[in-house]
């Protein structure tokens, strides 16, 4: 990258910045009150609260993460694999679009009854979430390959085995890594209410319980904290697929 | 290696894709085959390359069935089949790795073909960064550096401007004089078949089916494409294509 659009790209990052920081500034004065500071009182806030918060990030960065990686993994080939096969496709289909459209979080009664409180049910919970949109994305995405490729490779020989490593994965890997970030948003609304709702651990919890507690400062640090959280892993995606897909650019 | 249709019949969904077709191409022949849209030509490659069946009927290369891929036969098709996410020197090797050759051979075959292509400088581009005549001089290379007795063309140059068509042509001619193998070309272009057919096949659509094989024994002789049997020959193939329409 040149020093002139090193330049120009920080400027855009600022002047993001100064749209965000204003219009929350402007809104924390329009309705003053405990619940909505300022932007440099929540900067405080959260300094102020970083040690108390740092576990609970830990296991809440851990549980999103862990669900995003297994979602992914038993998303991907099963998706890749209805979009591929017409046959696997006309089967399995129709269940895909009755299970898809349930939102998973309607499932965590249930998922507390079977796994409790822990670490189990909210990870179960994120990934089956995970886990369908990368279904829908990536069997959208197998579909659309365009057929030569397919075919000019298979007339080299290729086996199932090679068209997967030279085609279809690498054709489908942006379709991928654009799902994980809208996916990674919604993880992460599924994690608050999982951890609000059930057991003491993590930024969902330490949230609500600041809430309970009418510790404002305390609950803001939380919210901040988690949108942290979903800007560590939209960043992640996009630097990781910016690595693997050199070639899109 | 030679090649034959021994009455084949293609039907896809009530479509007669093909209709009761025999052809035989020898072993190192260069043959054209043109025809309108929806004769079946393409699907006549894919029979060849073994990426399809017959409906009935037999396929046969040297006497044996095609019944998938062979390593010794390459297809070309229209959009080249570029893979987007290999570097031009991936994509020429990839027939090569597909099929285990040993490294150093890979490496050492790729570099020849891309050499003989005129892509040595851009061996490390992405394939959406060159030109389409550069693009199809890549699907050649990714053919000619494996060992091939077969070269299969579904209307190869079709994406390019007239020119640069012309020159690629050229390619075309020597890199089969060079080699010999048996040549099999997918065109809508009449001078395009005069130019690279030792014999040329015309067909008709619904059924597909071959109307005319014309003789074409001039085909690669010097300064062919300015002489009058040239254009001759053009006039015998157009009579013949629209023959076969009006029938």
């Amino acid at each position: 990258m040149n020093r002139q659009s090193l330049s120009w790209k920080l400027l855009c990052v600022a002047f993001s910045l100064v749209v965000v920081l204003g219009g929350w500034e402007a809104t924390a004065l329009l309705l003053n009150t405990p619940a909505l500071p300022t932007p440099a009182a929540a900067l405080s806030v959260c300094a102020q609260y970083a040690g108390a918060m740092a576990t609970d990030f830990g296991i809440s960065f851990g549980r999103v993460g862990i669900s995003l990686l297994l979602g992914t993994l038993l998303g991907t080939p099963v998706g890749l694999a209805l979009g591929r096969s017409k046959r696997a496709d006309e089967l399995l289909a129709p269940a895909l679009y009755i299970l898809y459209p349930i939102p998973k979080i309607v499932l965590l009664p249930i998922l507390l009854v079977l796994l409790g409180f822990g670490n189990e049910l909210k990870v179960v919970l994120i990934t089956l979430t995970v886990f369908f949109q990368v279904v829908v994305v990536m069997r959208d995405a197998a579909k659309g390959i365009p057929e030569d490729l397919v075919t000019s490779v298979r007339s080299l020989g290729a086996s199932r085995g090679q068209l997967w490593c030279h085609v279809i994965l690498p054709a489908t890997l942006p379709q991928l890594f654009t799902t994980l970030r809208v996916s990674s948003a919604v993880a992460i609304a599924v994690l608050f209410f999982a951890e609000a709702i059930a057991g003491s651990t993590g930024l969902g919890y330490f949230i609500m319980n600041s809430w309970a507690m009418v510790s404002y400062p305390r609950m803001f640090a939380g919210i901040v904290a988690l949108a942290l959280l979903g800007v560590i892993f939209y960043e992640l995606f996009d630097i990781i697929e910016r690595r693997l897909t050199r070639w899109n650019k | 290696m030679s090649l034959s249709f021994e009455n084949v019949q293609l039907t896809y969904d009530e479509l007669h894709a093909l209709d009761n077709l025999n052809l035989q191409v020898e072993s190192g022949e260069a043959l054209a085959i043109i025809g309108p849209s929806g004769c079946g030509k393409s699907s006549m490659l894919r029979l060849a390359a073994g990426l399809a069946q017959p409906t009935s009927g037999t396929v046969r290369i040297n006497g044996n069935l095609a019944e998938r891929p062979r390593k010794q036969t390459a297809l070309i098709l229209q959009n080249f089949g570029l893979l987007p996410w290999k570097t031009v020197r991936q994509n020429a090797e990839l027939g090569l790795l597909i099929q285990g050759a040993p490294a150093a051979e890979r490496t050492r075959r790729t570099t020849e073909a891309l050499a003989r292509v005129g892509l040595a400088d851009f061996a490390n581009s992405y394939p959406n960064q060159l030109s389409g005549g550069m693009q199809q001089r890549l699907a050649l290379a990714r053919a000619i550096a494996l060992d091939i007795d077969t070269l299969l063309m579904d209307e190869p140059l079709s994406a390019l401007d007239a020119l640069l068509r012309e020159e690629l042509q050229d390619t075309l001619l020597a890199l089969w004089q060079e080699k010999r193998y048996t040549q099999v070309l997918v065109t809508h272009s009449i001078e395009e078949a005069v130019y690279l057919g030792q014999r040329i096949a015309v067909m008709a659509p619904r059924p597909g089916r071959v109307v005319a094989t014309i003789e074409n024994p001039l085909m690669g002789s010097a300064q062919w494409r300015s002489q009058d049997a040239f254009f001759s020959q053009c006039r015998a193939v157009r009579a013949a294509l629209e023959g076969g329409s009006h029938e």
